[in-house]
């Protein structure tokens, strides 16, 4: 039945209306990419599944976002609960000024996950073994997490939204502020997190929904044009609009 | 918006002139292959066995030539088809170069020794099968699936033709064994103008892969 599914899902910024009844259904434990230019609505569309279009002022939403078929958009949903099981990562990596550990451990705390000092030990441990960043920090896990690198520092974003037990991953371009290596790492590690996490990801990078994705939505002026899977959309695209977009004929 | 792609449709342009060349050097051997024939020249043969060394170095260049762009533009969907057929297209032009080579090979077999008959079926032959050559890369230029599939019934013709080269011979054959070597000879031409209309036919599945994303085999 779909992980997340979204009917008819329109968003206004006031009176614009940015996304344009969208429907669409992801897959659980599967990475599923969106593409499209800028102000296309893909991010739009990525923060409707954990509500963090809320924080900003005079957005309204109609239709509906299910998740494991309930709706949450409905009066009754613990946001907060709702963002632990949606998890997100962003564009920049954006640890807080504390310690390696102490990031990590912040969600747990927060929600109270993990009491004993000796479980949240653990916990940091596995979600940073997930987040394959474990053999780098391992040493410093006191130090600052501003001094480990920029790819470092995603991937310990991944592993603090980890630590909060997600069913899904929403990555807001990633690996826009990384190097070429940093970006495979996440990519490798996006791989190894298919087989526990339902991840959905916006990316400008083309090749990188082709290399990671198993499905594929393409936006377009606050449409979904075209979703299907990856290897057929990016060789046998069904829309010419698709097609101009992803051989670089417009954008 | 044209602008991003310019560099990169200069080469697709660059890439479609490539294969056109090749292909007007694979239609001249086979022309200039059964002139050796008919006209029982081999020095005409020996220029087409000669010739068969530069339609090979076009073919790698080609290949070459996509293998580059692959790496370096990363191309998606229609340029995507469009790249993979022209790898595949080279490789059997190079083939049908082949064959053009073969034949002139048995031209100079042949050259020493009376002509057994007047040659008109295997000219026939050999005229549909630049025809078809010449068809096959139309369509592909123009992303014509509907010509590509004209040109490949093509085929039909060719098969009909190779049928009645090996009964008359038969009867040559049967009616004075010492005609059995030139006999056996122009029956293999006819085979080799034979395979020539088959590599057409998978050039021609690839011109339709490329135009509508559907792969299919023709058969006819």
């Amino acid at each position: 039945m779909g992980k997340l599914v979204t009917r008819d899902l329109r968003l206004f910024y006031g009176d614009l209306e940015a996304l344009h009844g969208i429907s669409m259904r992801v897959e659980e434990r599967r990475i599923t990419a969106l593409i499209g230019p800028s102000g296309c609505g893909k991010s739009t569309f990525l923060r409707c599944f954990n509500r963090m279009n809320d924080t900003i002022p005079g957005t309204r939403v109609t239709g509906d976002v299910l998740l494991d078929g309930q709706n949450v958009y409905a009066p009754d949903v613990d946001v907060v609960e709702l963002r632990r099981r949606v998890g997100m990562v962003f564009q920049r990596p954006n640890p807080f000024p504390q310690s390696i550990y102490d990031n990590v451990a912040f969600g747990p705390r927060v929600l109270g996950l993990a009491r004993a000092s000796a479980l949240l030990d653990e916990l940091v441990e596995q979600s940073l073994r997930a987040a394959a960043l474990w053999d780098e920090v391992k040493d410093k896990l006191r130090s600052p997490a501003l001094d480990i690198s920029a790819g470092e520092q995603q991937r310990l974003c991944i592993a603090r939204v980890l630590a909060g037990k997600p069913e899904v991953i929403l990555m807001d371009e990633p690996c826009s502020a990384l190097d070429p290596v940093a970006t495979l790492r996440i990519e490798d590690l996006m791989r190894e997190l298919r087989q526990d996490y339902t991840i959905v990801i916006v990316t400008h990078n083309m090749q990188q929904a082709a290399r990671v994705s198993d499905y594929t939505g393409f936006f377009w002026l606050g449409e979904l044009v075209e979703y299907d899977q990856t290897g057929k959309l990016f060789t046998r695209p069904a829309q010419q609009l698709t097609e101009d977009y992803i051989t670089g004929r417009m954008g | 918006m044209a602008k991003a792609r310019e560099v990169f449709d200069r080469s697709l342009t660059d890439l479609r002139a490539n294969i056109m060349t090749l292909g007007s050097m694979v239609e001249d051997a086979i022309k200039l292959a059964l002139r050796a024939l008919k006209e029982q020249d081999p020095e005409v043969a020996r220029q087409v066995i000669a010739g068969d060394e530069q339609i090979n170095a076009r073919r790698y260049e080609v290949e070459e030539q996509c293998l580059r762009l692959i790496a370096t533009q990363q191309p998606a969907a229609g340029d995507l088809r469009a790249i993979i057929a022209a790898i595949h297209i080279v490789t059997e032009l190079e083939r049908i170069g082949d064959y053009a080579s073969g034949i002139a090979e048995l031209a100079i077999r042949l050259s020493g020794q009376p002509l057994l008959k007047p040659l008109i079926d295997l000219p026939r032959m050999a005229q549909i099968d630049e025809e078809m050559v010449c068809a096959s890369l139309e369509a592909y230029l123009s992303h014509d699936p509907d010509l590509a599939l004209e040109t490949a019934k093509r085929d039909a013709e060719i098969d009909q033709l190779e049928d009645q080269v090996y009964r008359e011979l038969l009867t040559y054959m049967m009616g004075d064994p010492t005609t059995i070597t030139r006999a056996t000879y122009l029956l293999w031409v006819a085979h080799k103008l034979e395979r020539i209309a088959d590599r057409v036919t998978n050039i021609c599945e690839r011109v339709i892969f490329m135009s509508t994303g559907v792969m299919r085999e023709l058969n006819f």
